[in-house]
Parts: C-alpha cells; structure tokens; sequence
C-alpha cells in the first residue's frame, strides 16, 4: 500500500498580527490564510504598508504571530519559543535579501559555512557542503574571495548558496533583485527557477514588482493586511523575458 | 557551537578595527599595569623598611625617664646607673648579646680654628658592629682602647668633615671640652637611619669616665649611663627579655607596685608593626587608585561594545536568521569582550612587572612582585570583562532578529 504523501509545505489560517504603537494597535495582517505546497515557487506582492513584511517576518519564523494558526512543513510554529524558532529557522529556512547581508571580511565559503555553525555542523563536513551549495551558484572559483572582491550579482549567488546549504524546506527571498541592474537580476531569477525546476525547491518571492513576481506560477497579492488575490500564473515568464515597458 | 568557533568571531571582529580594539585595551593595559606596578612597589617599600628595621635593630634599649608621658616628669631618681647596667648583664643570659651601657652628652670640639659643639658618646667595643656602623678611614675602638683608656676618639663623617673639611682626620689631635684626644677612625655616613652617628664622636666608655664626664656623669654618687643596649641574639625572645628587664630594673629601682617605671624599653618590633601597619595601608590604597583606573578602563570597554552592537545589528540579525540563538549571540559578545579585556590584563601584567623591575633596576626601591598580585589583576581583568560586557552582550543578544536586519 502506498502511503499518500501530505505536499503541503505551508500552511496558515487566519493569521493575524498587532503591533502596539503608542496608545493605538496597528492590525498589519489581519486574518490571512493560504497553503503551500512543496515544490511551489510563488511571489508575495503587495505595496509597502500592505503587510507583506509582516507575513514574510512570519512565515520566516522571525517573528510570532498574534493569533492564528501556522505549520510549516509539518511542523506547527506558532507558540514556539525563541530558541525554537531561531532552530527552525536554521534548519528549514533559507533567508535571501535585497541587501545580500554577507558578512564582510569573511570569504565567501565561510559565509556560506555560517548556518551550519550554528546547526553545529563542524569541521571537514561543513566545508565540504558550502563549496557544493558554492558549486550550485556557480561560484566554485570565487570561494574565497570577500564581498567586497565580488560584484552584486556574485554577492546574490553567495548568500543564494548560504540560504541553500542546509537543504532548507523553503527559500524565502526579499526583493532578491532589488539591489541589482536588470541583466544580474535576470541572472538571479534564472538561478531560482533553476533551483525550482530541477531541483524541486519551495521558493516564495516577496516582491512589489509585478514583472519579478509573473516569474513564479502563482502570485498572492496583500492589501491591508488582507489577501487580495491568490491566482495561479499559468505561464510564468522565463528569465530574461523583457520588461512590457521595454518591449513596447 | 564551539567556544572556539566565538573566539575565532572575535579575535577576526577585534582585528577589524584593530585601533579601536587597541585604544580600548590601552585602559584595562593601563589598569592592570598600575595595580600590578603599584602593590609590587608598595610591597618593596614595606619588605625594604621592615628590612632596614630588622637588621641594625634586633635589640632593645632602656633609657631613663617615662615612656610615652614625655620628658621632665619632674621625677628626681630619673637615672640609669651604672650599676644597672651590671644587673643586667649578671642576670640575662638566655637570648642575648654582649650588654652595651653608652653615656651620651655634648662638648665643645675644637681641632685648630675650627671649634662646635658636637654629641661625644662612650660606647664599649661591638658598639659600631651592633649598630652597622663602619669605618670609612682608620679603625673603631678596640678593647686595647678601652682596657687602658686610652684617649682616643672615632668622629661621624659629618664631625668630619665639618672639623677637618677636606685634611685626614686620622691621628690628628682634637680637643673635646679642653681634653685631647686622637682620632682613629672615621665612620661611613648612614645618613638620618636608625643608630646613625654622622654627627657624633665615639670615644670609649671607661676614658668618658675617668678623663671626660667627670661630675655630669654621677648622680648620688653613682656612675650613670644614658642608655643600657641589650642585643637579642633569639628575635623569639625579645619580649620574655624586655618582660625581664622591666622586672629586674623595677626591683633595683625600687619601684612598687602602684609607680610607673622611670626608665622606657624601646622595643624595635613595636615600631615595625606600627611602621609596617602604615606601609601595607599604604599599598592598599595605590592598589585602590589603580582600582579605580581600571574600572574606568571597564567603562571604556563597555561603552566601545555598545558602540560595536548597535554598529553590527544588521549583523546580529542576520545571524540570528540563518539559526543562531539567543545565548549563542550573547556567548559571541561575551567572550569578544573578554578576549580584550584579557588580553589587556595579560599585557597589562607585563607592562607592570617591567615597570616595577624599572624600579628595582634604578635601584629606588626593590618592588616584590607577588603571584598574589598578579592573580589578583588578572582576575580582576576577567571580571570587568565578564561584567562589563554582559549588558552589550545583552542587547545584541535581545535584539529582535526582523527589526536587525532591517536596521539601518
């Protein structure tokens, strides 16, 4: 008998986030719910303000959220501890930011090498795994060059491997393309497909670029807090597809 | 994760801002360095004065009048006699030197134009060696000298010179208070010190007597002395002897129970304890004023990591999203902070134990760099490290991980 295999990596019902600000709450989410499944490569869109942070802060284990429910990958998050998420998010979670946030002075193996330290995996193992996740970037000559010695799009690649070395259930990406001209972001864009299609990697995108977000095969929207479309994308362009301002 | 793996984080944090990370070392350095130069000097300073003590003194002397209730008691039997001197040295036997009685007055000296009043004391031979007196020139007196009373004199260096200037004093003829007398020898200078004579003229007793004194020594009809030295050969013993002693002259004296003694026992180990008491007051309070130097040091540590957290958040928080936890974020500042603060403490050690052998080498004073001293600045350059740098730990440790990352 064949045992049917739960595919879903994300699940999130009715999630709701308050800050306290002063005297007034601030509802930044308020009630959203969707799923996930493994293997999805999907874009969080949403204007600034719309909560998109928030939800990314959550579903990246950084922060809790007020009410509602949260699993991830099997696992229910929400009631965790500090400690706990800082595990989860080492174990399950790969961070890409708009800001690359390597560490300077270090090379870029031993940024990569930097979540396993800290999974306390040590010694001839660690390296071996961040010169393999260099080697999936396409940065196998440049490991031990710095930050500063490499260009942005290489710097991308760098913190790409560090989000991939520990074979994480999800990659989470921030504006991944933000900080880059539109030739080193299409270099990264096809780097994500890649790892989506050949790998079967989950990604989830947070963008407010609707070009960056019609990549991936399905787009939620937020506003307000609330979700306001969750649409398939049927045919996600492939990178290096023009921007529709440059190719009118 | 691995200690080792925080301190190779710090060392390569502290290396890239090497200045700041020097300067910031430079007061624990500082710190360390006073506390350890200071309590090593301060511990010379009292093994020397304890020293200087100990070594012309091991004795006791009894002189006339009231101890402690100062001079002119009005007392008329305020005398030591001669006799008390025999007394003593039939009596006291166990733990004790050769018995010394000096007589100690002042005269004119005259020696061609030069003529002043100096203080003659006649001592009996062993008198220069018990107070490490030595001769620059000629010899001290002999017991030949004092067997046939012969008049003969051994000035202080500065009678000396003051009487001759630049001549050889030695077998010169002077005159004390119209008598003449050859001088032998002259004595090294000692300076201001214990048992100093750089001032005086030594001429034996029995000649004192006989040529010298005359009437300024006698008192009803009895020869008397200024000061009876009993030298302690057991330093276990000196307060059994100065207890003998006390007993022995009250008897002779005839003192009853209800009178205070007319003669004082100076007791050299009392003057040590009061001496020694002060000095080791003395070194706790520079080892205080470098305390203190070294606290500030731990503020300026404490307040450079501050610097340092708010500086790296973005850091902090990017580390805390790839899985580092609360403690394995306070553990990486705790232990930065601690390379500095003990790194500073070992240089620190260094720097003061060259200071202090600067001191000995200039031959001021031999500083005594104890273990205890160095443990103690060590230690204590561990705790300011641990205490100083557990609030900046704190807050990186605390900073919320989304809020980091996005700090800018």
């Amino acid at each position: 008998m064949v045992l049917l295999e739960d595919k879903t990596m994300i699940q999130i019902e009715n999630l709701t986030k308050v800050y306290q600000m002063g005297d007034s709450e601030v509802r930044a989410l308020n009630g959203a719910s969707f799923s996930i499944e493994k293997g999805e490569m999907v874009s969080i869109m949403g204007p600034s303000g719309s909560g998109k942070s928030t939800l990314m802060s959550i579903v990246g284990c950084l922060d809790a959220a007020t009410s509602g429910t949260y699993t991830l990958d099997g696992e229910s998050v929400e009631g965790m501890g500090e400690s706990q998420l800082a595990e989860i998010r080492g174990r399950k979670i790969g961070f890409v930011f708009q800001q690359f946030n390597l560490l300077a002075r270090t090379s870029a193996l031993e940024n990569v090498m930097l979540p396993l330290t800290y999974a306390g995996v040590t010694g001839k193992e660690r390296k071996v795994a961040a010169a393999r996740a260099l080697e999936r970037v396409g940065l196998k000559e440049r490991m031990d060059h710095h930050p500063n010695e490499l260009s942005g799009g290489q710097q991308q690649r760098v913190a790409i491997a560090r989000a991939l070395v520990n074979n994480p259930a999800i990659i989470l990406a921030d504006e991944p393309t933000g900080a880059l001209d539109s030739k080193t972001g299409v270099e990264i864009m096809n780097l994500f497909q890649g790892l989506h299609n050949d790998g079967g990697q989950t990604v989830i995108l947070v963008t407010h670029d609707s070009f960056v977000a019609h990549h991936t095969n399905r787009i939620i929207k937020l506003s307000d807090g609330h979700i306001v479309s969750d649409e398939i994308n049927p045919k996600p362009l492939k990178a290096g597809a023009l921007r529709p301002d440059e190719a009118a | 994760m691995l200690f080792s793996e925080n301190l190779r984080i710090a060392l390569r944090a502290l290396r890239a801002n090497k200045m700041r990370s020097i300067l910031t070392m430079l007061g624990i350095v500082i710190g360390v360095a006073t506390v350890v130069a200071l309590v090593s000097i301060g511990n010379g300073a009292t093994s020397s004065i304890t020293s200087e003590i100990q070594s012309g003194s091991s004795m006791l002397t009894v002189q006339a009048g009231r101890s402690q209730r100062g001079f002119g008691g009005g007392s008329t039997s305020s005398y030591l006699y001669y006799a008390d001197y025999e007394l003593l040295q039939r009596i006291l036997k166990t733990g004790v030197g050769k018995i010394m009685p000096t007589f100690r007055s002042s005269y004119e000296l005259k020696y061609g134009s030069e003529n002043f009043s100096s203080s003659v004391i006649g001592v009996t031979t062993g008198y220069e060696e018990l107070n490490s007196l030595t001769v620059s020139q000629g010899r001290v007196i002999s017991s030949g000298d004092e067997k046939s009373g012969a008049l003969v004199a051994v000035l202080g260096s500065q009678t000396a010179k003051d009487l001759f200037s630049t001549l050889s004093p030695i077998d010169k003829i002077i005159s004390i208070d119209g008598t003449k007398f050859k001088v032998v020898g002259v004595l090294e200078s000692k300076g201001s010190g214990m048992g100093s004579a750089d001032d005086a003229v030594l001429i034996p007793l029995e000649t004192g007597y006989s040529k010298l004194f005359g009437s300024t020594a006698v008192q009803n009809n009895k020869r008397t002395v200024s000061s009876i030295i009993v030298p302690i050969t057991d330093v276990e013993k000196i307060d059994t002897v100065s207890a003998q002693i006390e007993f022995l002259m009250r008897r002779s004296h005839k003192l009853s129970s209800t009178d205070e003694s007319d003669f004082n026992i100076m007791n050299p180990t009392d003057m040590l304890n009061s001496l020694s008491s002060i000095t080791q007051t003395l070194t706790i309070f520079l080892g205080a004023i470098a305390g203190i130097s070294l606290l500030v040091g731990g503020i300026g540590i404490m307040n450079i990591m501050l610097v340092s957290v708010t500086e790296r958040t973005k850091e902090i928080g990017l580390r805390k999203a790839v899985g580092a936890t609360r403690n394995q974020i306070l553990s990486q500042f705790l232990i930065e902070t601690m390379t500095l603060s003990i790194l500073g403490g070992v240089i620190g050690i260094l720097l003061g134990v060259g200071i202090a052998s600067v001191f000995t080498l200039s031959g001021l004073i031999t500083a005594v760099i104890t273990p205890g001293s160095i443990l103690m600045a060590f230690s204590f350059s561990m705790a300011i490290g641990v205490f100083f740098g557990l609030y900046p730990a704190y807050r990186a440790a605390n900073l919320h991980p989304m809020e980091a990352l996005r700090y800018e």
